[in-house]
């Protein structure tokens, strides 16, 4: 309906340098405003980047790579094996449960369980650290209450061991992947599938053209989360299993504190820059992905 | 393509203690456009989605060219659906939007490449089959949607109100093509609105639904000048509701006696039910209405008058004609001699038409 009404009053001429200032000063302002973070980045993560690159590169004070070399070597090559292999079957196994735990949820009813279940991963995917570890072996320990009462040690069960460590790391990636999936899951329309149906698609038909290729880039994100949680993880294990497991972050805190080695400290530092290498790699390989998987989003 | 008759048989649907469905019957010919009007609430989706197979009823049974297909899985029916909005999926391009079906069922690539570009150009897209759905607007959309939906080549299209998330224009030009297109194919739609113009304009039949039950269904033109029952009256179109008095088979009204069409209720104090365009409205000094507000609509101008009595009467005019009317006149106030439906008396029903 064409209604006649009054028109509202001409905007004002605007004065040109008037609005000019007005943008710088927005810029200046917007980077003060930005500044504490700056700050903080640059001593919590620059500062330390430089000191560990520094280091790395530095024996019996000389730039010298013998560092590197020794820590892609014997105990400490097989730590950081093994690490990557606990981090990659965390990912993998608690994304894939992460999310078939969530779109239970998310298709569930019963809406106080899926609001139930949103909580507990929030909090349980915080949970780690030594009263995880602590958590774990008073339940599933040698000793632990369920071990004893089900006679779990005589069928050979050993909560200290890799598949202990993969069990408790699942025990906080599962509700992360909760947390990180459930709004990719929420986003999927109903109409979609329902337009799929309507063009003759089996549920799995639907689920192989048009939803997993949805989720995909959440999935993916997912992932490399995953992996990073439980390669940077480190008071469980050490709690947990102290040196029986080899991984890369106990063979950092031991070169530090000189358990095994004295001066082994920028050995250390070696053995870090490998981790931020590593992280970089799973970097390399999910970017072009991530695009890949999310080029209609563009 | 060749249209399928659908019947729908008795249709009972409930949601929990919402009675969605209460016993629909109706049948759509071969080769029509039945629009499926209502209130919101009226049933008519879920009338819709049980031909599409997404709703099972609880009772009754749908037919498909004399076939029960009631318990058919909705991946197997022959019905072409495109939805409100935002159905296209999202990681595929327009071209294998509209060829998923034929993807689903293994047409080769070049094949349902041919086909989807086909089916794009027929729906006026035919250089946009390498956007993704988030790169064409609303409009675009809906027509990859339409297309989609035609790509099997169904015998029945459902469109559940496929305009409403798009502006006015982009609406009306769509409707319009939707009608062309559908002419040309010969395929039996229904169509789902709530926008009761939009159903008048394009239908061979309009079906009023209410609270589960058919209504009425006719042609627009039966459904607009002789709506069978008050509520279709009340819904389609803009409605006056005047103080009228029956007296045999006649009634008295604004100082005329009418004939009564329709029902008439037991008491003789009634509501007569009369269309803005058939109010006839002359200016003069002498005039026992004053104009109360006027509103220009362009085509037309509609005018509430108030009259001696206090009755307040709606009145559509020619546009050209808004001048003569100046806000606070007086003008003369008479009805068109026809038949008018009566209904039992209501109090101040006339503001409210005047807002609709």
């Amino acid at each position: 309906m064409v209604e006649t009404t009054s028109t509202a009053p001409a905007p004002l001429p605007l004065n040109k340098r008037g609005r000019g200032g007005g943008r710088a000063t927005t810029r200046s302002a917007g980077w003060t405003a930005a500044l504490p973070l700056l700050v903080f980045i640059g001593l919590a993560f620059g500062i330390p980047a430089v000191a560990l690159l520094g280091g790395a590169f530095t024996a019996n004070g000389t730039l010298s790579t013998a560092n590197l070399t020794e820590s892609l070597q014997g105990a400490y090559l097989t730590a950081m094996l093994s690490s990557v292999k606990l981090s990659a079957l965390v990912a993998v196994v608690g994304a894939v449960l992460g999310t078939f735990l969530a779109q239970a949820v998310v298709t569930s009813r019963f809406r106080a369980l899926r609001e139930a279940v949103l909580t507990a991963s929030g909090v349980l995917a915080n949970f780690g650290g030594v009263p995880l570890a602590f958590a774990w072996i008073a339940t599933l320990g040698n000793s632990g209450v369920l071990t004893t009462r089900l006679g779990l040690g005589d069928l050979g069960w050993n909560l200290y061991s890799f598949w202990g460590l993969v069990l408790v790391y699942l025990y906080f990636s599962i509700p992360l992947m909760v947390l990180v999936i459930v709004p990719a899951l929420d986003g999927l329309r109903p109409q979609w599938r329902e337009a799929a149906q309507n063009n003759g698609a089996t549920t799995w038909q639907f689920w192989r053209y048009v939803g997993i290729p949805v989720l995909t880039p959440t999935l993916l994100g997912g992932v490399v989360l995953l992996f990073g949680g439980a390669f940077a993880a480190y008071a469980t294990a050490a709690a947990m299993v102290g040196t029986v497991v080899p991984l890369v972050t106990l063979q950092i805190a031991d070169a530090l504190a000189g358990n095994v080695l004295i001066g082994h400290e920028n050995v250390a530092l070696a053995l870090s820059l490998d981790m931020v290498v590593v992280a970089g790699v799973v970097m390399a390989v999910y970017l072009p992905l991530q695009r890949r998987s999310a080029r209609w989003l563009r | 393509m060749n249209g399928a008759q659908v019947e729908f048989r008795g249709l009972r649907r409930t949601f929990g203690t919402t009675v969605a469905l209460d016993g629909l019957d109706l049948t759509v010919a071969p080769g029509e456009l039945i629009a499926l009007l209502g209130p919101s609430g009226c049933g008519k989706t879920t009338a819709l989605r049980c031909v599409a197979g997404f709703e099972t009823p609880d009772q009754g049974a749908v037919l498909l060219d004399g076939e029960d297909i009631t318990r058919v899985p909705a991946n197997r029916r022959d019905a072409g659906m495109v939805f409100q909005s935002y159905s296209l999926f999202p990681n595929l391009n327009a071209r294998d939007n509209v060829a998923f079906g034929m993807r689903v069922r293994k047409v080769p690539t070049a094949r349902r490449h041919a086909r989807a570009a086909e089916l794009l150009e027929l729906v006026g897209l035919p250089s946009h089959g390498d956007r993704y759905p988030h790169q064409l607007s609303g409009g675009q959309q809906q027509r990859v949607a339409l297309a989609r939906a035609l790509a099997l080549e169904p015998r029945v299209l459902l469109l559940d109100e496929p305009l409403s998330a798009l502006d006015a224009k982009v609406r009306v030009t769509l409707r319009e093509e939707i009608r062309r297109l559908q002419l040309s194919l010969g395929i039996t739609t229904i169509f789902v609105t709530h926008d009761q113009e939009e159903a008048l304009s394009v239908a061979d039949h309009v079906a009023v639904l209410r609270e589960g039950r058919l209504e009425q269904s006719g042609p627009p033109a039966e459904i607009y000048d002789r709506p069978a029952t008050p509520f279709v009256a009340e819904f389609v179109g803009t409605m006056n509701h005047l103080p009228g008095r029956l007296s045999g088979d006649l009634v008295e009204v604004a100082g005329q006696r009418l004939p009564v069409h329709g029902d008439r209720p037991g008491t003789p104090e009634v509501d007569v039910l009369v269309r803005p365009e058939t109010v006839l409205v002359t200016p003069g000094e002498d005039g026992d209405a004053l104009i109360v507000t006027s509103s220009f609509r362009g085509a037309s101008v509609r005018l509430l008058l108030r009259l001696g009595d206090g009755t307040e009467i709606v009145a559509d005019l020619p546009g050209h004609d808004a001048a003569r009317f100046a806000l606070g006149g007086r003008a003369n106030v008479r009805l068109v001699e026809r038949p008018v439906l009566v209904a039992a008396r209501t109090p101040a029903a006339a503001a409210e038409a005047v807002s609709a």
